[in-house]
């Protein structure tokens, strides 16, 4: 036996697994199409959260509601600690449970979780806590499927490395699970949706917003026939579910003060400050669904209940600052992958905090209205942004399951994934309608290679010879001022090729900003090709495919007929 | 392959006078590229990886793909019905279908319990296409519905879970018989019980069985192996065999009469099972080298723990007695040393007292030589005097001190020369404060 665990194809029942800092949640899948599965107690996002009160573990939704009660044999909020030392781990939010210990650098808990009265306490390092945990989300899926689950595919965030990785591998192992591949979690959550039957393959650069408890983690992707690049990512600390939490928490708590000015401040007071975000989270959720939310609790401070309700205009209010350093951090990451707003074709939110409605109307104001922005609140056909994780990882687990341990190490390995990327798309010439000479992409920037591309491009209106000349492009970001000609803008409109469907309401509302488009410049030419004698009304196919060495061949001919022209460049 | 985009907008006109060999001129190259890693994620990076791996194009990939996939549902519709029908099964009476063997009725003896319902399902559908008994009196054989009976009862066993459970159950087919002496001495101890263990995996109530492994399995796989199967919880039933089956027609009496009868016969055949599942795994443990070697590797453990325990303890003896035995020599040296030292302290002595007394001769016999310094005969008064000196520097001068003045006087004839070796002597040591001025009378200066 090697050092990793490994299970036959034929014995294997995979499940796909998110395991967050604040909630995991565990996917399945039939017939091809993934299915969260929720656990004995109902939950579809599990609160990755282990509580030991008098040797009975509990975790999930049951072990939070003990944060309150019983916070110093609570272990949440853990999952970033694995594989680290104790000098590196930031344990802001496990003030309000079992505080992680330096034993011998590695990070420690030390828990009650034995049924004697006068047992010693345990000392659980994170490692063995992240096993009992998975252990249980295995148990439920297992008994959810009725069949022991022996293989799971898990997503990461993009930033953990190697010795984190290994100790979540490490960690899964002792809880008898076979990890057939970590995943990244916006590629996760970017199959999930390209994994949905009415999707379609093609070229787009995807934005990936996860937004959790925690963490806030944006992504740039490129999306290429299905294959992800990741462009650039960024990770904030700062601006989460949690901040959120913390702003209704002071609102209340002030309101309570308000109203009961003799009374303790209740944040001062662990129990009161338990309840406050207990109940703060919830109300959370609550605003996410309607414009009012209640917010109740018993015994707050001093032994005095506390009701009030809260609209979302309220909240979105209190909570500005968060939502714009969430914006500021989506246009960051942007700008570090050398691209604009306007390069983007889809921005997918994901992650618990990723149902606030803010979020989203924020994002379809910076982006242009082409932009798919895919969230519950912007479009009625999103998934849920808590569970597009795991439906990515179980779908990935269900592509994967048939091949050897060997098979999946030796295709994932970096010989397989590094390749090229072109930098510059490649196209053809063509005639916009005020008769200028405008770029259309065949192949994109940053598609990695090898890569094949056919488009149909329409001959001139009574067909004849036709030149085909296939050029290098790229883009730039066009201002135009306030007062610009109507035509102009028009021409730009019709040249942005891409994006030309419906931008009339778009420049018709907007007349007094500065106007900002995306405009393809012709670079280098590359071939040049003639078609002789093309039907009136007919098309042209192009073909480019770029070959891993970055030869290219270019095959060009009028659709429906035989023969065409074929050339080659050299590397 | 996805339908390409089309473009609106049309390309250019040929220019006049635009020509090109083959009509192609290729003009530049491609102005760059950056190594970025794709994420391994998704249907279309498999499809990558495997171009990449195996070095395909676009095109061979997508035909290879294409073969593959065509010549599985070939296989898949093929595999069936591709068994020969024996034909003494096709002459069977449907009436003893407790007899018959519903897999190879529907053609799926090689696949058995394994096969899937959807196996089941298409196995029949063709059967029926091929034996209904329209199509037989078409041939002109009217009412041959024997076969077709047999397919349609095999296909109600195997599609009830229950009932194809039973059959299972009894299903002599699928039983691998352990292999005897004689093949195991030819055959692969493992392949051979591993074959007969695999069959009767199936019955198993826990999955995954644990198999038999190989000549490298760890103590720890062997152990669970035998475990589990000792303990083995089979689902394995045998109603299928009761004898008769309780008709409604019979008393009430009579009715549970057979129930008891064929419980009793269930429980037996049960206990029988068991029993020679036991058997077999005495059998196997008893051929397993790997038992063997395991307990030769703990007994070795244990025997080295106990050599070594005796050998510390023999070593720790000898260590023991080898201290005792030079102490006691040490001891018994010691002591003939300090005999030793006694006898030659003793010897030292008396000699010293022989040479004393020698030397106190010779200082005598100098006085005498000297003639006690007078001048023919000396007076008695001059001797005394002269004795009584020399006694008083004897007595105040030690052995060697005696010895020193030995040697000076020896050899001396002359009494001047003797006498001023006394006066020297006598002087030094009223020097030396030992006699005191006055007791001197011979030999003042």
């Amino acid at each position: 036996m090697s050092g990793h665990k490994s299970v036959a194809p034929e014995n294997r029942t995979v499940i796909g697994l998110t395991f967050g800092n604040s909630n995991s949640s565990i996917a399945y899948t039939v017939d091809d199409k993934a299915e969260v599965i929720a656990n004995e107690d109902g939950d579809r996002q599990i609160p990755t959260i282990l509580s030991y009160v008098d040797g009975e573990e509990y975790y999930g939704q049951q072990a939070k509601a003990f944060l309150i009660r019983n916070p110093d044999n609570t272990v949440a909020y853990f999952r970033d600690f694995l594989g680290k030392d104790f000098e590196h781990i930031d344990p802001t939010h496990n003030h309000a449970s079992a505080h992680p210990k330096d034993v011998d650098g590695t990070v420690s808990f030390t828990i009650k979780d034995k049924a004697e009265e006068d047992a010693e306490p345990s000392t659980l390092s994170v490692s063995e806590v992240a096993t009992r945990y998975l252990r249980r989300l295995i148990g439920s899926a297992s008994d959810y499927l009725g069949k022991k689950v022996t293989s799971a595919v898990i997503t990461v965030p993009t930033n953990f490395n190697d010795k984190q990785k290994a100790a979540l591998l490490a960690a899964a192992n002792a809880a008898d699970l076979e990890v057939l591949q970590l995943i990244s979690e916006p590629i996760a959550a970017a199959l999930a949706y390209d994994a949905r039957p009415e999707a379609q393959v093609e070229d787009k650069i995807v934005v990936v917003a996860e937004l959790g408890g925690t963490r806030s983690d944006v992504a740039v992707i490129a999306s290429r026939q299905g294959m992800y690049t990741v462009l650039a990512t960024a990770h904030d600390y700062e601006f989460n579910g949690v901040a959120l939490d913390k702003i209704l928490m002071d609102h209340f708590a002030k309101e309570f003060l308000k109203r009961n000015p003799s009374a303790k401040d209740p944040r001062e007071n662990a129990r009161g400050l338990a309840k406050l975000k207990f109940e703060s989270e919830a109300t959370k959720r609550a605003l996410s669904i309607g414009a009012n939310a209640s917010f109740s609790v018993e015994s707050l401070s001093d032994g005095i209940d506390f009701a009030s309700t809260i609209n979302r205009l309220r909240y979105e209010t209190l909570s500005r600052t968060v939502f714009e350093g969430i914006n500021r951090l989506v246009d960051s990451v942007i700008k570090k992958a050398g691209l604009d707003v306007l390069d983007v074709d889809e921005v997918i939110l994901s992650g618990g905090t990723a149902h606030t409605p803010r979020i989203a109307t924020n994002f379809s104001n910076i982006f242009p209205q082409t932009t798919r922005i895919l969230a519950p609140s912007t479009n009625p056909y999103a998934i849920n942004p808590s569970e597009l994780g795991a439906r990515g990882a179980a779908l990935q687990a269900n592509l994967i399951q048939d091949y050897e341990a060997d098979d999946i190490d030796q295709s994932t390995h970096a010989a397989v994934t590094t390749v090229a990327h072109i930098t510059n798309a490649i196209g053809v010439v063509s005639l916009n309608a005020a008769g200028e000479e405008i770029f259309v992409p065949v192949v994109p920037a940053e598609t990695a290679v090898p890569a094949k591309r056919t488009v149909h491009v329409a001959a001139p209106k009574d067909g004849g010879d036709v030149l085909v000349k296939f050029v290098e492009g790229n883009t730039h970001i066009k201002v135009t001022k306030p007062e610009p000609k109507p035509e102009e803008s028009k021409a730009a409109k019709v040249e942005d090729a891409d994006n030309s469907d419906d931008e009339s309401d778009f420049s018709d509302e907007e007349e007094e900003e500065e106007k900002r488009e995306k405009v393809w410049k012709i670079g280098n030419t590359l071939a040049e090709a003639a078609i002789r004698g093309v039907k009136k009304g007919g098309k042209v196919e192009v073909t480019v495919q770029v070959n891993a060495d970055l030869s290219v061949i270019l095959t060009t001919r009028e659709v429906g007929a035989q023969g065409g022209v074929r050339g080659q460049l050299s590397a | 392959m996805a339908t390409p985009i089309v473009v609106p907008t049309p390309l250019l006109a040929l220019p006049e006078g635009w020509t090109a060999e083959k009509d192609i001129k290729t003009v530049g190259k491609l102005s760059g590229a950056t190594q970025r890693t794709i994420e391994p994620v998704g249907p279309y990076f498999l499809a990558h990886a495997r171009r990449a791996r195996h070095k395909r194009t676009f095109s061979e990939d997508d035909r290879i793909q294409a073969q593959e996939r065509a010549k599985k549902v070939e296989n898949d519709e093929d595999s069936e019905i591709s068994e020969p029908e024996d034909p003494m099964m096709l002459a069977r009476d449907a009436k003893d279908w407790k007899q018959q063997d519903h897999y190879k009725v529907l053609g799926l003896s090689k696949y058995r319990w394994k096969a899937t319902e959807e196996q089941i399902k298409r196995a029949h559908r063709k059967k029926v296409l091929k034996h209904h008994p329209d199509k037989k009196a078409a041939a002109g054989r009217t009412d041959d519905d024997n076969f077709f009976k047999c397919i349609q009862k095999a296909t109600e066993v195997l599609l009830d879970p229950t009932k194809r459970r039973q059959f299972d159950s009894v299903d002599e087919e699928a039983d691998v018989e352990p292999p005897t002496k004689k093949q195991l001495q030819k055959g692969n101890f493992y392949k051979l019980w591993g074959n007969v263990f695999k069959s009767e995996a199936r019955f198993s109530k826990n999955h995954p069985v644990p198999m038999l492994g190989d000549d490298k399995s760890t103590r720890e796989e062997v152990e669970n192996f035998y475990n589990f199967w000792y303990s083995f919880d089979s689902w394995r039933s045998f109603e299928y065999l009761d004898e008769d089956v309780p008709d409604d027609n019979e008393n009430r009496d009579q009715k549970r009469h057979t129930e008891r009868k064929n419980a009793n016969a269930r429980k037996k055949k049960k206990a029988e099972d068991n029993a020679r599942l036991r058997k077999l795994l005495d059998d196997c443990s008893a051929g397993d080298e790997r038992i063997k070697r395991f307990r030769q590797e703990a007994n070795a453990a244990k025997n080295k723990k106990r050599l070594e325990r005796e050998a510390a303890e023999k070593k720790a003896a000898e260590d023991a007695k080898a201290a005792k035995e030079a102490a006691e020599k040490a001891a018994k040296e010691a002591e003939e040393k300090a005999k030793a030292d006694r006898e030659a302290n003793k010897k030292a002595k008396e000699a010293a007292k022989t040479a004393v007394k020698k030397n106190k001769r010779v200082l005598r016999g100098s006085v005498k030589d000297a003639n006690y310094f007078a001048e023919g005969d000396a007076s008695p008064a001059t001797i005394d005097a002269v004795l009584g000196d020399v006694e008083l520097i004897q007595g105040k001068i030690d052995p060697e001190e005696i010895a020193e003045l030995a040697s000076k006087l020896n050899g001396l004839k002359v009494a001047d020369e003797i006498k001023s070796v006394w006066k020297a002597e006598a002087a030094r040591l009223i020097g030396a404060g030992k006699i005191k001025e006055g007791e001197i009378k011979a030999f003042t200066a």
